[in-house]
């Protein structure tokens, strides 16, 4: 865990209003794990005033980046901010996908911007490990696929792909027999598409981790702000220390 | 001119110097020692600690505010015993003072808690009577002067250490609350702890913590610290930690000017976790630059209208 002046050395608009900001920093780089995120300080003044977490998208040696869109007061600050500047990161952060146990695919899961950590878990997964991507958004526009592999899509309005949400084509490719071998799941994005993917990997008995959200002020365990009930309804953990990354045996969504 | 003295004294304590990390923005001191040389910090105020461990608030228990933020974590800790056995062992390899803040929901817990802690390796206690976010005392018993008191009175009684009593700035008149804390024993006051407020989604017309209502603090309080503090300097003879909204080094002599004898530093711990060293070093070239020996010929030499 580092707090880094990190200069920003590439900045891309990958799809309409999604940007990717590319960081250099050595330590963050080196000690990244897929899953893991980052808190980044958008401004220098009192507003915006916390920090802002993302995934990390992708690693590259000695450099990292992050994909978002423009949500609010912060997305919209760190979305002027180009090549040249630098912006003080605290990472790497919280604990990241398990990549080892033994499994022949791995099928990824994304809701709109849940596609984020996914290129970084794909360069990690080892050679022989067959990839399968489901990619789901509202609409045709949302649908983030940067760096993916072997994608079905779907919308809910059926502008592009099936009309359906993410985990209803997960459930018919299932149906329809498409999984053959040992499978693991990896899924991230809104919360209803997290509970709606919980609910289908608990019932057909597929270990399965998803990377959650939380309002975050400290990312890194102090202020006990991000809380996330364990399955048993007994204890919060932290999603920004414990997680964000939960095998969904454990968790409440 | 040589290095101006950081040294400040509550009580029988003598700190190395003014700046410590306030209950609840800096877990129970260890974790941001990735980020921070503990060494150098005046003191570590632990997260408020309950008899018994506590879960806290469900989500969302935190919202960003202007300048500021609101929580509503309602004192998840992992308790008195805990505490003893995990961290304070570790505390203790740390060269600064270490005052354990105390929350309950009755008097007796109050009284056990530190009965159960002052042989311990503990500096002071810090009792929290002021927590907006729970439902059972918190906040009761902080508004209520006959309760602050006699919260005072019975933890100085058991206590072989300096009690500090930490007030809510949500009163009429806070030196109200300092004059009782002090005929009752206490070492010193801690002002201020976080105000209510809320912040409410338009869209579900709700509010947007689960608890609805949270505390806030940041920068955007610091204007009404310096004034509490002010105010309870003007009217009561004790010495005075201020809280609310530190995020540099000029806040921190702003505080001291209105009569704190030291501060400590809450959310800004969380914007930037190394703040409180880079404050530090500040203030010495403040000192410096302004020909100022010691950090105590600042307390209270505010020049009024
Ligand atoms: C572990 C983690 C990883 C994330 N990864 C990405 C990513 O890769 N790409 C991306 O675009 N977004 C990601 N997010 C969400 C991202 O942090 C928010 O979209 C962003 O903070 C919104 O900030 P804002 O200032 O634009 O919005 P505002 O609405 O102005 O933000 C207000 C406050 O709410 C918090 N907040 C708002 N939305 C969220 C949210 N969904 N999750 C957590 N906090 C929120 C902000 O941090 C801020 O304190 C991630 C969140 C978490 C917790
Ligand atoms: C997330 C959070 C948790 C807090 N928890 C506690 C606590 O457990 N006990 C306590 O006495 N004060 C607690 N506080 C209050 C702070 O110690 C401090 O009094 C307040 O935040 C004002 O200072 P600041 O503006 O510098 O943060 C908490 C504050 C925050 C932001
Ligand atoms: S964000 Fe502070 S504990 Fe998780």
């Amino acid at each position: 865990m580092y707090q880094i002046i990190s200069p920003i050395v590439d900045r891309k608009i990958v799809s309409d209003q999604i940007h990717l900001l590319t960081f250099k920093s050595k330590e963050i780089a080196k000690d990244a794990k897929p899953g893991q995120f980052v808190n980044v300080r958008v401004s220098n003044g009192l507003y915006p005033y916390l920090r802002r977490p993302f995934s990390i998208c992708e690693v590259n040696y000695d450099t990292f980046s992050i994909l978002f869109s423009v949500f609010g007061m912060g997305t919209k600050v760190l979305a002027e901010k180009k090549a040249g500047g630098s912006l003080d990161v605290i990472g790497p952060l919280g604990k990241g996908f398990s990549i080892d146990k033994d499994f022949e695919s791995a099928i990824i899961v994304a809701g709109g911007l849940g596609s984020a950590p996914f290129p970084f878990l794909i360069s990690r997964l080892k050679p022989d490990v067959n990839i399968k991507s489901f990619v789901g958004a509202r609409t045709k526009e949302l649908l983030i696929s940067y760096k993916l592999e072997n994608i079905s899509f779907a919308t809910d309005d059926g502008s592009y792909g099936k009309k359906m949400n993410v985990v209803e084509l997960l459930s018919d490719e299932f149906q329809k027999g498409s999984f053959d071998s040992k499978v693991k799941l990896y899924g991230c994005g809104p919360t209803l598409m997290l509970k709606a993917l919980s609910k289908f990997a608990l019932e057909n008995n597929f270990d399965c981790e998803i990377s959650t959200e939380a309002a975050m002020a400290c990312g890194f365990g102090i202020c006990q702000g991000c809380p996330m009930e364990s399955s048993n309804g007994e204890k919060y953990f932290l999603v920004c220390k414990d997680g964000p990354v939960f095998n969904v045996r454990d968790v409440k969504l | 001119m040589s290095k101006p003295d950081l040294k400040v004294k509550i009580g029988s304590l003598e700190f190395n110097n003014p700046i410590f990390v306030a209950s609840g923005t800096f877990g129970y001191g260890l974790e941001s020692s990735d980020f921070v040389d503990i060494n150098k910090l005046g003191a570590i105020v632990t997260k408020s600690l309950s008899l018994k461990p506590r879960k806290g608030n469900p989500p969302p228990r935190i919202v960003e505010t202007p300048s500021g933020m609101l929580n509503a974590i309602g004192l998840a800790n992992i308790g008195v015993e805990r505490f003893l056995k995990e961290k304070l062992p570790l505390l203790n390899q740390f060269d600064t003072k270490i005052i354990a803040n105390v929350a309950a929901s009755s008097v007796e817990e109050y009284v056990e808690c530190v009965r159960l802690m002052t042989n311990e390796k503990i500096d002071a206690f810090e009792i929290n009577v002021s927590c907006p976010n729970v439902h059972d005392g918190g906040l009761e018993f902080g508004t209520n002067c006959l309760k602050v008191g006699e919260i005072t009175q019975k933890t100085v009684a058991v206590s072989t250490k300096p009690i500090i009593i930490k007030l809510t700035p949500n009163v009429t008149r806070i030196a109200e609350f300092a004059q009782v804390a002090k005929e009752n024993g206490a070492a010193a006051v801690s002002a201020i702890n976080t105000f209510i407020g809320m912040v409410i989604d338009i869209t579900k017309r709700k509010p947007k913590l689960s608890h609805n209502t949270g505390g806030l603090s940041g920068p955007a309080i610091k204007p009404l610290a310096v004034a509490k503090v002010f105010q309870i300097y003007k009217e009561v003879d004790i010495p005075i930690i201020g809280i609310g909204g530190i995020s540099n080094y000029s806040d921190v002599i702003e505080f001291l000017l209105a009569g704190a004898t030291a501060v400590q530093i809450g959310t800004h711990n969380f914007v930037e976790p190394d703040c409180t060293e880079k404050i530090i070093s500040d203030l010495v070239k403040y000192l410096i630059n302004n020909n100022v020996k010691s950090v105590k010929e600042l307390i209270g030499k505010l020049q009024l209208f």
